[in-house]
């Protein structure tokens, strides 16, 4: 038994029940995505550009979840995610649109902002010991609030506004040709994927070293773990709070770009919804709510499960994009149940 | 002098009181004719009567709020959609499925309301399940409906604002036919003298402040705190029904987009500014109630000031993070530890 | 023998608002041995041990370690683990979620290229460790993976390789088995050898005379004495404990209890709650006060648990008045006439931020139902009535009973419990942390139920209240009810309780 438990790295942990949740989630993504392909096999589903659709659609969902695992790993949430990303693509669309601020300038600012944003609500919640959740909600309707507050009208970024921004959002990194497929014309279409999908696996691994190779990384899951207990290790667990508050924040705007990138908009009703969007990812990626478990490959796949539920709703065409929402709800309970009764098991046993 | 000032500020209704003047107050500077009443066609109308009028959503949703933060110290944060539901609900039973605009009702009133109010109740028994049972933290557990609730009505409507052009359906939200006074007036009234009298004449509040102070003891005390948590959510989504029926009575369709946007911020606010702390326990209804109110006259007075309806949550978000950091524990610590600090450093200037 | 000395605590006094935990309490910790603390609750055990590691700041007196006065760690936890005094807790102060190597290392993980984390060496190094500790784990497994012992002593290897000097374990063994016990004894053997002076809080006196050295006793928070183990026998032990010198209180008469024998009330057959406590029989009569006697953590508080259904019993059958009932939860019980006033007054008993008048009619109110609210008028009365009858001091019957002294606020309980008029009442230590006066006031009380007919388990850390009103005592050791002494030959006397309690000898009479 001791033998098989030693990796070389030794970062394997048994298979338990978060290990399960986590396998839970694979498969399913993989049923989905299989089942998608045999019943809109018409439509396209199979080819492999629809996959990476998955990617650049969910680019920014994709940032956002890496945020809020690193959060939700302290035993936290972060409610104010879908209003931040709303606030930042107005600001970039108001400054870039109607401003005609270059957009250097506005991405830094948005990502300044970002940092501010998560450092109020940090401190909130780490030093004041206010429940994260009633700060992040107030941060929600904050920023909800702020996005009306800089422009009540929804603004679309046209190449005439900012060209710069409008190449990157255009920007086609073409894969090998072998991978594509040819269409009626008997014309051979590359996939492509758009510089966003870079950034948000780029996110992924830096995250994923993050948390696996730093002490800052390793003290969110001690103090999700144990807060006590961590404290009395000597961390201190006020400032790791702080900090993954503004990490949250930080990739949050990080993806609020990603975000405008695909949409090249703002509007005061973007991204409604989208806290629990980035919150079901996690959980269904095996992130414990109760902190302490998780990582952000999981979060990835729970990003492209999500991102399936909606590219199957679409793709179907006659359903209604809500039960895309009723999708994601569903399945988030479902987690939480399981997390819950596994919890429950692994108490009995104890 | 001082003394009596802190007994008086110390009193819970002190603060929604207090705030509830400033903010009328505010209002009287600017406008002077705030407070006027007049009869209009028969009906009567004013910025008090507005008020009133337009509070009472947010007070029927105080009531429940209040129950739910006092048992668990947590928050309902799906009100607001479950708002949008029930009307979603409700209008789809009573203009048939897949109908977006009818004169005629398919089912008769009762059934179609009943039908909406049955559904928000569900939402609040799901809610009270995960909380009570499975000891999910209250404000995950409800943030499933908080977005999930809002989608089943879409799917309900059919993604349609669905309009029920008949003239009785418009009572709730508008006016009785002869009665100057809205009809949300006395709905809101019936359900704070309904839960008062409910309060008063079980032991209800004993029960669920003893579960919110300490759940161990009241269960060795004999008390099943599990059920007690339990009907506060299941009281909560079925108030949540009720605000949304009127909701939706008063532009007659369910919009289902629109219902109920930001009530579970002004509902908890309500709760907060009422004296009540969300940290559970011990709770003052007519304080939340009060505190709805306020709420109210902060939005009527923002949008009178030319505040859109989609900017007032900044300054309503300000408050709350001033209500909630001014309550923890930890800055009052924060507070002590830096007055102690003065007066020992005044001490060894002295010395 | 006197350079020898690792820590030294004298005259250490330490209050709380209203309650004088420490008073004059002194500890001596030499280098290289295991020194037992010994005390029942109250003794001011745990108050002394975190006055020594910084949780707590003492109102007076000195601590020296190697003959240095130590102020420096009187404000901080991590003033003294930096210094070399490590606590091991009964609940371990560890991430579960996290490996075993990293718990040895969190805070201070080997890093390598960039900063990043060593994985590599840090498993290599944690392996190391416990393997000089000889304990068997696999150091990438996660911490929650191994029971509890482990767990314990994956803390002690972490204190011991963060050069620890003094090792504090507060009751360390409650939850493990015997074998594992053995386990963490081997290791804190191998510790002494090394040098290191251990401070071990237990309430089993057989590990004691196990592994122990020397023992400190403690009692009303005051130093009682430091004996080597071979000038102390178990009986001494237990007499030094319990004490005996409470002729201030012998004003009680014993009168009334159990001397006709009433009818069988309950009794409870080969009843257990997986883990706490193992099968049990146990009766009761009519007007019987019977008391549970053993050390804290015996099993006494979990036996009545067991019977009220606070916890509920898994196996077994228990009957009331002749009948058989099935208790799932509290308020079965209440509704069955029952009462329990549980050990923990703050966790379990009070609702502190309610009204005195409250807390009172809560459990009344309760068998009622919540349709049927007791009237204001009549809670009144109930509240002025038992306000004037048990003698509470308060301001007002709507002060909230957080205001109130532990000892007001325990009277508020037992008055919860007597307006719901009881067949049968568990006082489980309803005496602990309260004044003088009020001890007695609640021992007068409960010999006066028994006379008007009700029944009443009687449970206290301190004997002489025990003998002094209850007829019968069962005695528990280690979790199991182990026999009963009763007063039908004559009196009990504290000789025999002691040498039951201590374990050894029959003590069934």
């Amino acid at each position: 038994m001791k033998q098989t438990a030693v990796k070389k790295d030794g970062s394997r942990r048994t298979f338990n029940g978060n290990n399960m949740l986590l396998a839970i989630t694979i498969l399913l993504f993989v049923v989905m995505y299989t089942t998608g392909c045999i019943v809109y096999r018409d439509k396209g589903f199979p080819h492999l550009q629809t996959f990476l659709n998955l990617f650049i659609t969910n680019a920014g969902l994709i940032c956002v979840a890496c945020g809020m695992t690193c959060v939700m790993l302290t035993g936290g949430i972060d409610i104010s995610v879908g209003s931040l990303i709303a606030m930042d693509c107005m600001l970039l669309a108001f400054g870039m649109g109607i401003k005609g601020i270059p957009c250097i300038p506005m991405v830094l600012l948005v990502l300044a902002i970002g940092i501010v944003f998560g450092a109020v609500q940090g401190y909130l919640i780490g030093y004041l010991e206010i429940q994260p959740f009633i700060v992040t909600m107030a941060g929600l309707f904050f920023g909800r609030g702020m996005t009306a507050v800089i422009c009540t009208d929804q603004i679309s970024i046209t190449q005439d506004m900012n060209q710069l921004f409008y190449s990157w959002a255009n920007a086609k990194i073409t894969l090998p040709a072998f991978l594509g497929y040819t269409n009626k014309k008997g014309k051979v279409i590359a996939p492509f994927i758009r510089p966003t999908v870079l950034i948000a696996l780029a996110v992924v691994v830096v995250i994923f070293l993050v948390l696996k190779y730093t002490k800052f990384g390793r003290a969110l899951y001690a103090v999700g773990g144990n807060p006590v207990s961590a404290a009395m290790m000597g961390l201190n667990v006020k400032k790791i709070k702080m900090q993954a508050y503004i990490l949250s924040s930080f990739l949050c705007s990080i993806g609020a770009i990603c975000y405008c990138l695909n949409t090249m908009s703002g509007s005061v009703q973007q991204a409604r919804g989208f806290e629990i969007d980035a919150i079901a990812s996690s959980v269904i990626g095996g992130t414990l709510l109760t902190g302490g478990v998780g990582n952000v490959i999981g979060s990835l796949f729970g990003c492209l499960i999500n991102g399936t539920i909606t590219q199957l709703v679409t793709t179907n065409g006659k359903l209604l994009s809500s039960w895309a929402n009723i999708a994601t709800a569903a399945l988030l309970m479902a987690f939480i149940i399981l997390q819950s009764i596994f919890a429950m098991v692994k108490n009995r046993n104890r | 002098m001082k003394s009596k000032w802190k007994a008086l500020t110390r009193q819970q209704l002190f603060l929604p009181i207090f705030s509830l003047i400033v903010v009328l107050l505010i209002n009287l500077v600017k406008d002077p004719g705030f407070f006027q009443i007049g009869l209009q066609n028969g009906v009567l109308y004013g910025r008090l009567i507005d008020i009133l009028n337009r509070g009472s959503e947010i007070a029927i949703l105080a009531v429940g709020q209040t129950l739910v933060v006092a048992v668990s110290a947590g928050t309902d944060i799906s009100v607001g959609s479950v708002m949008s539901l029930t009307a979603c609900g409700t209008c789809m039973m009573l203009a048939g499925y897949g109908n977006n605009s009818v004169t005629e009702l398919a089912v008769p009133m009762g059934v179609g309301i009943c039908f909406g109010l049955l559904l928000a109740f569900l939402c609040g028994c799901m809610n009270g399940a995960l909380v009570a049972k499975l000891k999910i933290q209250p404000m995950v557990a409800t943030l499933i409906l908080y977005t999930g609730a809002r989608a089943i009505g879409l799917v309900l409507c059919n993604n349609q604002i669905t309009y029920i052009r008949y003239e009785p359906y418009k009572y709730f939200g508008n006016f009785l036919p002869g009665c100057p006074i809205p009809t949300p007036i006395f709905i809101a009234a019936a359900v704070i003298a309904l839960m008062a009298l409910f309060l008063k004449k079980t032991a209800l509040g004993l029960y669920i402040q003893s579960v919110g102070i300490n759940s161990r003891a009241s269960r060795i005390s004999g008390i099943n705190a599990d059920m007690i948590c339990f009907w506060c959510y299941a009281i909560c989504g079925l108030c949540a029904g009720i605000a949304g029926i009127i909701a939706s009575s008063r532009i007659y369709s369910a919009d289902s987009n629109n219902i109920g946007l930001n009530y579970e911020m002004d509902a908890i606010l309500a709760v907060a500014l009422g004296g009540n702390s969300l940290g559970g326990g011990k709770f003052n209804l007519s304080g939340s109630i009060v505190g709805a109110y306020t709420i109210q006259a902060i939005t009527t007075t923002l949008l009178a000031m030319g505040v859109s309806t989609d900017q007032a949550p900044v300054v309503k978000a300000i408050i709350v993070i001033a209500i909630v950091v001014v309550q923890a524990p930890a800055f009052k610590q924060m507070l002590a530890n830096r007055a102690a600090r003065r007066s020992a450093a005044g001490k060894e200037a002295v010395g | 023998m006197e350079n020898n000395v690792l820590i030294e605590m004298r005259n250490i006094r330490k209050t709380f608002p209203g309650v004088v935990a420490l008073d004059n309490a002194q500890l001596t910790l030499h280098r290289g041995e295991i020194h037992a603390l010994m005390g029942e609750n109250g003794a001011g055990k745990s108050t002394i041990i975190k006055c020594l590691t910084g949780v707590y700041e003492r109102d007076a007196g000195e601590v020296y370690m190697d003959g240095v006065e130590g102020n420096i760690w009187n404000h901080s936890t991590m003033d003294a683990q930096n210094i070399g005094i490590a606590t091991v807790y009964q609940e371990v102060n560890l991430c579960p979620n996290l490996s075993v190597a990293e718990n040895l290392f969190i805070g201070r993980a080997p890093t390598g290229r960039f900063g990043a984390v060593d994985w590599k060496t840090m498993n290599r190094k944690a392996q190391k460790i416990m393997d000089d500790l000889d304990i068997q784990v696999d150091v990438t497994r996660n911490l929650e993976n191994y029971s509890i012992a482990i767990q314990q002593m994956v803390a002690i290897a972490r204190a011991v390789d963060m050069d620890c000097r003094v090792l504090i374990l507060d009751e360390p063994t409650s939850s493990l088995d015997d074998k594992e016990v053995e386990k963490l004894f081997r290791l804190m053997r191998q510790l002494r050898d090394k040098g290191v002076g251990i401070l071990f809080v237990t309430h089993f006196l057989e590990q004691v005379y196990e592994v122990c050295d020397r023992i400190t006793v403690m009692r009303n928070g005051q130093f009682v004495g430091d004996y080597t183990v071979a000038e102390l026998p178990r009986v001494k032990l237990v007499a030094a404990m319990l004490g005996k010198d409470f002729d201030d209180l012998a004003a009680i008469k014993q009168e009334g209890t159990g001397k006709e024998k009433g009818e069988v009330l309950v009794e409870c057959k080969n009843m257990s709650h997986k883990g706490t406590i193992k099968p049990f029989d146990f009766v009761i009569r009519k007007g019987e006060v019977v008391g549970l006697t053993g050390l804290l953590g015996s099993g006494r508080s979990e036996m009545v648990r067991c019977i009220y259904g606070a916890d509920r019993s898994q196996t077994g059958t228990e009957t009331m008045g002749g009948k058989e009932v099935h208790i799932r939860q509290p308020l079965d019980a209440i509704k069955l006439g029952m009462g329990y006033l549980p050990d923990d007054r703050k966790a379990e008993g009070c609702i502190a931020d309610l009204s005195v008048k409250e807390n009172i009619m809560l459990a009344l109110q309760a068998r009622q139902g919540i349709f049927h609210r007791v009237s204001e008028a009549k809670q009144n009365e109930i509240a002025d009535r038992y306000i004037k009858e048990l003698s509470i001091k308060t301001p007002s019957r709507e002060t909230p009973i957080s205001q109130l002294s532990g000892g007001n606020q325990q009277k508020v309980i037992l008055a919860r419990w007597l307006a719901t008029d009881p067949e049968f009442l568990i006082l489980d230590e309803p005496t602990r942390g309260i004044d003088i006066g009020t001890k007695t006031e609640i021992q007068k009380k409960v010999i006066e139920l028994a006379g008007k007919g009700m029944s009443v388990v009687f449970i206290s850390s301190e004997l002489e209240e025990m003998l002094r009103t209850c007829s019968r005592l069962y005695v528990m050791r280690d979790g199991a009810n182990v026999g009963q002494i009763t007063d039908e030959n004559g009196p009990i006397t504290q000789e025999e309780v002691m040498s039951a309690i201590a374990g050894g000898d029959s003590h069934e009479k």
